[in-house]
């Protein structure tokens, strides 16, 4: 940032990167990473595997089977190096999109098509594997992880053993209301909690210029916490820069914002037409920087992994994509009156009233098919 | 005469209204470029620019707040949430300050903002894409409240409502944005004001009240009861505040019997304020009481439920069968 002179000379690079497009490892001042070609070798099944699930849900979006499905293509080493960041301790609070922290979270992924195939709302329980359900409404998310954080502040769970709460958002979120006062709740009180950006460069039709003038992982500054940009497309670098963000957050340091430089390499949603707003050559520069093909240089020339590797995860790909299918197409629509289940916890007379009328009204329809 | 579709009319009234008045402005997320996710400002930022068609930040408290502040340096924004479910981060902004401001000028300040609204379900969409919050707008006194069901009131209600001094909250049956109709763009008056209801069937049994997308439904109703020799009215209500009392208890005092069909949950929803009044005014004339028929009183479900959510042909007949069970 050539106006902020206080940076001087020797100020680290502006993005965070460990593993170049190319598949280089390079250094950074601050942030290192020390992976076995086990862990390497693991990171990569989970990117490949997560984009295999994601292309059958856009299969299946296109075949009917699901309303509607965000992919996250092009995100896989954003939400890869973040998610195993996390200890089993540590909470998520997603996006929509969130689909490889899911994965990591050890959430099915069959369980992720019930909202988009409209059979639930959620689909699973957040407890269960701390990631907390989708949310929709741009930005809520954020407060609900920072009470979170304040949460687990007050029941001490501080240290080494202690647990952090990261929550996703993307670049559109940042102008949300929600998601400022969230920056403000977590700076006042010194929540454990990081803060993790995906600047995929779009909201929809939107480029970040309509969010914001200033690179993102800067506004944290103005709210009192530290804020750092990675190369979202590098998995060893989130990795290290949220593992290092979560163990200052379960430490006592506090709050940071991590700003992940990525992209939207599909559409929206499978409703959008981007055609519409932006240019394929955008899309072409990004793919030379695919999260996926860095890993495969890198394990590739290092010799830490061979073909047969590369095929049996390939392989593996194949059998989870088909699997998921078929359980998406063995999926029950739910009982019409399942409308009246869990609107509230404790009995309530209305829902009765409503719940009873409906079985009486639908009842109507089935004695008027046998008398016929 | 042109055959347009819902959408588009609103798109020609928009355009319209932007060159009759160049203060008028619209603005809202991916409004621009991409023309709105249903594309109903399409073409608009390309023909009158950025500086008129502003794609906003993804902020829906921002949108309403900065149109206020707009309005208060005379412009006139037509402002579009892009969803229902997403209109209540703006609702501090509404109701608070958009609602009140004027009264509190003593008249002095005059706020001419239009909060467009996709509402409704049908389209298999997953939650917060299919809600009906008109309940709430109607029960904030400084808001006017009207809802589109047809091409040709979309093309005339959008340009009264942008032309109307008062802050209007304007709803879109979403579902019914594809429907089509022969509009007729060259005449800029003689349209019925945008407070009032029109019989869009008249029948002498039955009253059918509804607005939005369930008017559609209504009629579709009334044709199906037309075969069981029973003859249903049905009025579009077109404007819930404020109300055109007098064209509903007329029509009820005509037909004696009263059904309020709407997509939002019965319970505390606008069809108790309707049938409350009913009662009031129409007490002599009814055969039966004024029945209600709506969703249930739960969140919108899954999209794969809707269907049983939804009041269809069948229940607004089922209904017609109790009112005249009485
Ligand atoms: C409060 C609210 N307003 C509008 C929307 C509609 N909407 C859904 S996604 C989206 C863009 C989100 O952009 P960003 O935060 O960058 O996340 P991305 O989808 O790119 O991951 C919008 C406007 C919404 N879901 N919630
Ligand atoms: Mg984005």
């Amino acid at each position: 940032m050539t106006a902020d002179a206080s940076r001087g000379a020797q100020a680290p690079p502006e993005l965070v990167q460990l593993l170049t497009p190319e598949g280089e490892r390079v250094e950074h001042p601050d942030y290192d990473i020390d992976l076995t070609p086990e862990e390497v070798r693991g990171l990569y099944r989970d990117l490949v595997l997560v984009r295999r699930v994601d292309l059958e849900a856009v299969a299946l979006q296109r075949q009917g089977e699901l309303g509607i499905w965000a992919s996250l293509l092009g995100q896989e080493a954003a939400q890869i190096g973040s998610g195993r960041a996390l200890t089993d301790a540590d909470m998520a609070f997603p996006t929509y999109r969130e689909h490889g922290v899911a994965w990591c979270r050890g959430v099915d992924p069959v369980n992720l098509l019930g909202l988009f195939r409209g059979v639930n709302h959620g689909g699973w329980d957040p407890a269960e594997h701390n990631f907390h359900l989708y949310t929709i409404v741009i930005g809520s998310q954020t407060l609900h992880a920072v009470g979170y954080a304040m949460g687990v502040q007050r029941d001490g769970a501080v240290g080494e053993d202690g647990a952090a709460t990261i929550v996703y958002f993307g670049d559109g979120a940042t102008s949300q209301g929600d998601v400022n006062e969230s920056f403000i709740w977590a700076s006042v009180f010194n929540a454990p909690v990081v803060f993790f950006c995906q600047n995929n460069q779009w909201a929809i039709s939107e480029p970040l210029e309509k969010q914001s003038r200033i690179p993102l992982y800067r506004r944290a500054s103005g709210f009192g916490f530290p804020g750092v940009r990675v190369d979202g497309n590098d998995v060893f670098a989130c990795l290290a820069v949220t593992r290092q963000a979560l163990k200052n957050a379960r430490e006592g340091q506090g709050p940071m914002l991590i700003e992940a430089f990525t992209y939207r390499m599909g559409a929206h949603t499978t409703s959008d037409d981007p055609t519409r707003y932006r240019v394929q050559d955008e899309l072409e520069a990004w793919k030379l920087k695919d999260p996926i093909e860095r890993v495969r240089a890198y394990l590739f020339k290092n010799q830490l992994a061979d073909q047969a590797f590369f095929d049996k995860i390939d392989a593996e790909a194949d059998e989870l994509g088909r699997d998921v299918r078929r359980r998406c197409l063995a999926m029950p629509d739910p009982e019409p009156l399942a409308i009246f289940d869990h609107v509230y916890a404790e009995p309530h007379r209305l829902m009765d009233e409503e719940r009873a009328a409906f079985a009486a009204y639908l009842a109507g329809f089935e004695s008027e098919e046998s008398s016929r | 005469m042109t055959t347009l579709t819902l959408a588009k009319s609103l798109n020609e009234g928009m355009r319209k209204a932007m060159e009759d008045d160049p203060k008028v402005l619209v603005m809202g997320e991916d409004v621009g470029k991409l023309g709105g996710v249903f594309r109903v400002t399409d073409g608009l930022q390309k023909d009158f620019g950025e500086e008129r068609v502003i794609d906003t930040p993804l902020a829906e408290s921002g949108i309403i707040g900065t149109a206020i502040g707009l309005a208060l340096r005379g412009y006139r924004p037509v402002c579009e949430i892009q969803f229902d479910g997403f209109v209540f981060p703006a609702a501090d902004q509404i109701i608070t300050q958009l609602a009140k401001m004027p009264l509190r000028s003593l008249g002095a300040l005059k706020l001419p903002v239009v909060v467009r609204i996709p509402c409704g379900g049908g389209i298999g969409a997953v939650e917060h894409h299919s809600e009906s919050p008109e309940a709430y707008f109607t029960h904030t006194a400084g808001l006017r409240v009207v809802a589109c069901s047809n091409p040709v009131d979309a093309y005339t209600m959008i340009q009264q409502a942008i032309r109307c001094d008062d802050p209007v909250v304007f709803f879109e049956p979403k579902r019914r944005y594809w429907e089509k109709a022969e509009v007729d763009t060259s005449a800029a008056d003689g349209w019925l004001p945008f407070d009032r209801a029109r019989i869009v069937r008249p029948g002498t049994d039955v009253t059918l009240l509804a607005y939005g997308p369930m008017v559609k439904t209504c009629l579709e109703a009334a044709a199906a009861a037309e075969e069981d020799g029973r003859s249903l009215e049905v009025v579009d209500l077109r404007s819930l505040n404020p109300l055109d009392a007098a064209t509903v208890t007329d029509s009820v005092r005509r037909t004696g019997r009263c059904l309020v069909v709407h997509e939002a949950p019965v319970f505390g929803g606008f069809g108790a304020e309707l049938a409350a009044r009913i009662t009031e005014e129409c007490f002599y004339s009814l055969e039966a009481p004024v029945l209600r028929v709506g969703g249930p009183s739960t969140p919108y479900p899954p999209s794969r439920l809707e269907e049983h959510y939804l009041p269809d042909l069948d229940r607004v007949l089922d209904a017609v069968d109790r009112a005249f069970a009485f």
